[in-house]
């Protein structure tokens, strides 16, 4: 996964509380295989009527080249499906603004590039308001963890491992290699001290 | 002298491979369990050409898509796939599957326990939000999504940032037909959907102690929908008698050795916590969400909240739910019920729903579906699925089923369902589909009413 540091693009508002990943992809588009893209999936029902017709009335289809959304608390709460962010993503989101988001779509963001900014109350209403239904210019500074979206020049909060990891594109499994050694040295005392914790056999167990 | 330590420090610290300069912690995963759902992580460790790094760590169940009837011929080819998958991974890297014959299948947050897998003082994690269900045990167990599955399958440890500690302590005597899932619901509506968010809860008090292994279980599944990854309860004689004699649990010397070193399982006297809550027993209510989120929950005897000019989101939920503000809860119709999954699937879920079923009928249609099938065999030997038919409802195989209707199980646009569920957003159950959150007793007053309706009054006619 390749690293950033700033942004620009365009920026829409999610005006609403608790997007959570259920409305963010409904359940039975999980079993698609990633290839295919997500994209198509993201807040499927919420854009869409009940007959499948896009809604005009829905900020996010009048705004197809977004990449920046500014949405209301708690958003990404609920399920643990990465496919939420994989969703985001594939539509083109880059990163979110919002004033608080569910813990582990966030982490599921940032091991997709994609910047999960806590933003205050304050902020998002200056945003949603001055936003509207419309679309504007954002430029995004991880760097800097500060954000221009229209009028407004702000501060956004990320923690700073998740900083880290955003802008060099860090992958876990790499890092975590790197301690083969510490990690096969704990696992030694580990099983030494807990033999319990290894499952019992069943089958030699009823011997 | 040392610092008193909670019971998520000693958890912390028993795991702890390394810490990273920036406080990021690595580590040690003792049991991780996968689905049909892990097929995105299963993908990615293929993709780098890597295998599972502890397989007889590592366990598949067949849940999420799991058909709850006819299972011997699968009807939709995606869920067909979605499970063929599911044990091609687990055959190719050598796990043991909890296949859909098995008579062991079931959800797994209940499937763990059952079999012994879960365990006081183990690090558990799954690719699903509901991971902390094991908590109830005493252990360390959270939700991932799929990159971090991924990386538990190549590395048996995770990156994670410690989280900050809160305890909630429920005092005194729970009132008849007021359950654990009150007690959650409860503090939820209270504290709000992002109340617990970056912490790991403990649960303490007279009245945790009193709760059954089950009801502890129901109570840290629904931590999360507070916005909490961890819940915990210390282990005590009740985790200690649930344990013992099950299938993968420590036998012999290996059970003197664990059971000493889960007594040491609690948090210190004197240990701090960043957020302390406390709640008493007797004010708990049978609870009921009327919403679309589990905070917009209320006693069953309340009544909707009335709109306020910026209140969108009560607006917006109402108008979803297909309600008035200020109306009553309690006598609203509803279309169907449902019992099962991780939350209140278990035997005394069922139990809890047929003492109120018994010896009446249903009004509405309804599906129970048991959370594992040695749950749905234990209640056969009881009877408890004559009362289920007996009474109009569906007896059905065990799976997640209608509580997030990958498998079919779905309810219809329109319709409003009385749930023993997790969540009741928007979709949840199916598009456009009115979910009310309450217990599996509760659900049952509402079948035998047709309506939303205070279990306790069906208590006092001393009917059950
Ligand atoms: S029953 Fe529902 S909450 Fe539990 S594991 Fe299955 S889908 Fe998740």
């Amino acid at each position: 996964m390749a690293g950033w540091r700033v942004h620009t693009g365009q920026a829409v508002a999610l005006a609403r509380a608790n997007v959570d990943t259920d409305q963010l992809i409904p359940a039975r588009f999980m079993s698609v295989p990633r290839v295919q893209g997500y994209g198509d999936y993201l807040l499927h029902d919420v854009r869409r009527t009940e007959a499948g017709d896009v809604r005009n009335d829905f900020s996010l289809n009048n705004a197809p080249n977004a990449s920046v959304l500014i949405a209301g608390p708690n958003f990404g709460s609920g399920s643990s499906r990465e496919a939420a962010v994989y969703a985001l993503v594939d539509a083109g989101v880059r990163a979110v603004f919002a004033p608080s988001f569910g813990d582990i779509f966030a982490s599921n963001a940032i091991n997709n590039g994609l910047l999960p900014a806590r933003i205050d109350l304050a902020i998002y209403e200056t945003l949603v308001s001055q936003l509207a239904e419309g679309t504007c210019e954002a430029k995004v500074d991880l760097e800097n963890k500060t954000a221009t979206i229209g009028r407004e020049t702000f501060a956004f909060a990320l923690d700073e491992t998740w900083r880290t990891k955003l802008m060099n594109g860090w992958d876990d499994i790499d890092l975590t290699q790197q301690h083969a050694g510490e990690i096969a040295l704990f696992k030694k005392n580990y099983t030494q001290i807990t033999p319990w914790v290894a499952p019992e056999d069943i089958v030699e167990s009823t011997l | 002298m040392t610092q008193p330590k909670t019971l998520l420090d000693k958890l912390w610290a028993s795991h702890e491979v390394l810490k990273r300069d920036d406080g990021v912690s690595l580590l040690w995963v003792d049991r991780h369990l996968v689905h049909e759902g892990s097929h995105h992580a299963f993908a990615k460790i293929a993709a780098r050409g890597l295998g599972v790094a502890a397989p007889h760590l590592t366990f598949a169940i067949v849940d999420h898509y799991a058909p709850t009837r006819e299972r011997s011929r699968i009807k939709d080819p995606q869920i067909a796939h979605m499970i063929e998958t599911l044990r091609a991974n687990a055959k190719r890297h050598d796990l043991k599957l909890f296949d859909l014959h098995d008579p062991n299948q079931g959800i797994v947050h209940v499937v763990g326990p059952e079999q012994g897998l879960t365990l006081p003082g183990l690090l558990i994690n799954c690719g699903d939000s509901h991971t902390s269900t094991h908590g109830a045990f005493g252990a360390l167990a959270f939700g991932i999504g799929a990159t971090e599955v991924a990386h538990v399958l190549a590395t048996q440890t995770i990156w994670q940032q410690k989280p900050k500690a809160m305890r909630i302590t429920v005092d005194g005597s729970l009132g008849a037909g007021v359950t654990a899932k009150d007690i959650a619901l409860t503090w939820i509506a209270r504290l709000g959907t992002g109340g617990a968010q970056g912490h790991a809860v403990e649960y303490a008090g007279s009245t945790i102690r009193a709760l059954s292994m089950e009801a502890r279980m129901t109570l840290c599944n629904l931590s999360i929908e507070g916005g909490a990854r961890f819940g915990m309860v210390a282990p005590d004689e009740i985790t200690k008698s649930y344990i013992k004699g099950r299938p993968y649990a420590p036998k012999g010397s290996n059970w003197e050795k664990a059971t000493t070193a889960w007594d040491a399982l609690v948090s210190d006297n004197g240990a701090t916590f960043d957020i302390d809550v406390h709640i008493d027993a007797s004010e708990i209510a049978p609870t009921v969400t009327w919403g679309t989120s589990p905070e917009q929950a209320m006693p069953v005897t309340a009544t909707l909240p009335d709109l306020t000019e910026q209140d969108h989101q009560t607006r917006e939920a109402l108008e979803y739910m297909g309600l008035k503000a200020g109306q009553s809860l309690a006598g609203t119709p509803i279309d169907q019920v449902f019992i099962g999954s991780c939350t209140n699937g278990r035997i005394e879920d069922l139990r809890a729903a047929a003492s109120v079923l018994k010896g009446r009928r249903a009004k509405v249609p309804g599906l129970v579906s048991p959370g594992s099938q040695l749950i749905k065999a234990q209640a056969e030997r009881e009877g408890l699925d004559k009362v289920f038919i007996q009474s109009g409802l569906e007896w059905a195989a065990s799976g997640c089923s209608m509580c997030v209707g990958m498998n079919g199980d779905l309810v219809q646009s329109g319709k409003r369902c009385a749930s023993s569920t997790n969540r009741n957003f928007k979709g949840r159950q199916g598009r456009g589909a009115r979910t009310h959150l309450m217990s599996p007793a509760m659900v049952a007053a509402a079948a035998v009413t047709g309506e939303i309706y205070d279990v306790r009054k069906l208590l006092s006619e001393g009917e059950i």
